[in-house]
C-alpha cells in the first residue's frame, strides 16, 4: 500500500459521510414516527438535529476540498471524492426535508384529528428503504445494489400522484379538512423528495464504482 | 503544420535487453499527447525512436514502422533529415553555453547552410517569439550567451532553437521537470500556443502536467504501452486497473 495518509484520509471522508448518513436517516425516521404518533418531542429532537447536520456537511466539504486540492487525487480516487460531494449535498437536503416535515406534523398537532386517505408511514417506510439501500450500496462500492435504488422512485412517485389526487378530491368534498389534507400532502411531496435524494444518491454510487453518468437518463459518460 | 505519427510494431532493444515490446499507436497531427508510465518503462525510448536518436547509442537498435506523415522514418529517411523534420527538448536546457543567445537559435539553420543574415534574422525573431522570449532578450540577442539565462529561460531558449529549422513534430522529454512553478506554466503555456503549428509529444513524470496539456495520454510500463487513450479518459476513468495504479499512486 503507498499514499497512506491519503489513503486514511479518504477513509475518514467516508466515515464522517457515514456518520452524518445516520443522524439524517433517523431524523427522517423520527419525523414519519412523529407523524403517527403525533408526537411533538420528537418534531422537537428532529428540529435540533439540523445545526448538527448542517454542520457535518460543512466539515465534510472542507475535508473533501483539502483532499482535491492537496492531493490531487485522480481516477476512483477523484470519482470518489466528487461523489461524496454530491452525496453530502443530498444528505443535507434529505435533512431538510425531515425538518420540513416536522413543521407539518406540528401544524396538523394544531388541528382536529381527521381520517387523510394517504398512507404516509408506507411512504415514508418505501422512501427511508430507497435511502438506506443507496447507502449500503455506498458503503460496499456495489453498483448493482445502486442500480436496484433507481428502480423504487417509480413507486415512491406513484404512490405520491396518488396522494396528490385523493387529497385533492378530499379538499374538495370536505372544505373543513383542507388543512390537514394540505400538510398530509406536502409531507407526501417531501417524501418523493426524499426518494429523489435517494436516487441522487445510488446515481452518484454508480458514477464512483463505474465512472459511468447515469444521471438523467445517460446510459453511460464515457465516450 | 505538424504531422501525425503512425507507429506499428515497433520493438527496441539495448544490447540483447528488449526495452520497448510490440508498440503501436496513432499520434495526431496538431496536437499534444503526453507520454507517462515510471522510470525505465520505455517512455524516453519511445520518443527517441521517433527521430532515430535512439539508435545513436552503439548498442541499440529497434524494428518496426514510424511513420512520419507519409515517411517510414527507417525506411526512407536519413536520421539527419528526420531530425529536422522532429524537433527535440530534453530535461535540462542545454544551450550552447559559449554561443550567444541569437547564435544558439540560428546553430541548426547555419549547420544547414543558411547564411543570408536576413533570413537568420528573421528566424531567429520569428523563434523566440514563437517561444515566448523574444520580449525578454531581444535587446542582448549578440550580447549575451545561452548560460547567462535563468532555467526557464533557457529551456524556452532550446525550444526556440528547435522551432528554428521549423520542424513537423516536437518531441518534449520531461521539458520542465527541472523548472520552477511560473517556468513550468511558461512551458506549458507554449505546448498550447505551439500545437496549432506542431505535432507535439511530452514525455513527463507529472501527472497533473499531462492531465493539463495534453488531448491524448499514453501510459508505459515495463516497455509495454498499456494504455492509450483521451487523457480525460485516461485521468478520470482508465480502463486497465495498472493505469489507475500508477495514476492513484498505489503502483508497487
Amino acid at each position: 500500500m503507498t499514499r497512506i495518509k491519503f489513503q486514511q484520509s479518504l477513509d475518514e471522508l467516508k466515515e464522517r459521510l457515514l456518520v452524518m448518513a445516520g443522524l439524517v436517516e433517523q431524523a427522517i425516521q423520527r419525523a414519519t414516527e412523529a407523524y403517527s404518533s403525533r408526537d411533538e418531542g420528537l418534531c422537537e429532537m428532529v428540529l435540533l438535529s439540523e445545526p448538527a447536520i448542517n454542520r457535518m456537511e460543512g466539515e465534510i466539504d472542507q475535508l473533501a476540498l483539502d483532499l482535491l486540492a492537496m492531493e490531487q487525487p485522480m481516477a476512483v480516487d477523484l470519482r470518489f471524492i466528487l461523489s461524496v460531494i454530491r452525496i453530502n449535498a443530498d444528505l443535507e437536503r434529505v435533512g431538510d426535508q425531515a425538518v420540513n416535515i416536522a413543521n407539518r406534523v406540528q401544524d396538523l398537532g394544531t388541528l382536529a384529528n381527521a381520517e387523510l386517505p394517504v398512507d404516509i408511514p408506507k411512504l415514508a417506510g418505501l422512501a427511508g428503504a430507497m435511502v438506506r439501500k443507496a447507502l449500503q450500496a455506498f458503503i460496499e462500492g456495489d453498483a448493482e445494489m445502486a442500480q436496484s435504488v433507481l428502480l423504487l422512485d417509480d413507486q415512491v412517485d406513484d404512490m405520491n400522484r396518488d396522494a396528490f389526487r385523493a387529497l385533492g378530491n378530499l379538499i374538495k368534498q370536505q372544505p373543513d379538512l383542507a388543512t390537514q389534507a394540505l400538510n398530509a400532502l406536502i409531507i407526501s411531496r417531501n417524501l418523493e423528495r426524499v426518494g429523489d435524494h435517494a436516487t441522487n444518491i445510488a446515481e452518484d454510487v454508480i458514477f464512483w464504482v463505474r465512472g459511468a453518468d447515469v444521471r438523467h437518463h445517460n446510459s453511460v459518460s464515457e465516450e | 503544420m505538424g504531422v501525425g505519427i503512425q507507429v506499428e510494431h515497433l520493438n527496441a532493444w539495448y544490447g540483447k535487453t528488449q526495452s520497448l515490446w510490440d508498440i503501436g499507436l496513432h499520434i495526431p497531427a496538431n496536437h499534444a499527447t503526453a507520454l507517462i508510465g515510471p522510470s525505465g518503462c520505455g517512455k524516453s525510448t519511445f520518443v527517441r525512436c521517433l527521430n532515430r536518436m535512439h539508435e545513436t547509442n552503439p548498442t541499440a537498435r529497434a524494428e518496426g514502422t514510424v511513420r512520419i506523415g507519409d515517411v517510414d522514418i527507417y525506411k526512407d529517411a536519413s536520421p539527419v533529415e528526420i531530425r529536422r523534420r522532429i524537433g527535440m527538448v530534453f530535461q535540462r536546457p542545454n544551450p550552447f553555453p559559449t554561443m550567444s543567445i541569437y547564435d544558439n537559435v540560428a546553430s541548426g539553420l547555419k549547420l544547414n547552410g543558411f547564411r543570408k543574415r536576413r533570413v537568420l534574422d528573421e528566424v531567429v525573431e520569428r523563434s523566440l517569439k514563437q517561444s515566448a522570449l523574444w520580449d525578454e532578450v531581444k535587446d542582448d540577442l549578440k550580447k549575451k550567451s545561452g548560460a547567462s539565462l535563468s532555467g526557464g529561460q533557457q529551456q524556452r531558449l532550446c525550444i526556440a532553437r528547435a522551432l528554428a529549422v521549423d520542424p513537423e513534430v516536437l518531441l518534449m522529454d520531461e521539458p520542465a521537470s527541472a523548472l520552477d512553478p511560473v517556468s513550468t506554466s511558461k512551458i506549458e503555456d507554449l505546448i498550447f500556443n505551439l500545437k496549432s503549428q506542431y505535432t507535439i509529444v511530452i514525455v513527463t513524470h507529472n501527472m497533473q502536467q499531462a492531465a493539463r496539456v495534453a488531448e491524448n495520454t499514453g501510459f508505459f510500463l515495463m516497455g509495454k504501452l498499456v494504455e492509450f487513450d483521451k487523457t480525460h479518459k485516461i485521468f478520470t476513468n482508465p480502463s486497465d486497473k495498472r493505469t489507475e495504479d500508477y495514476i492513484t499512486g498505489r503502483f508497487g
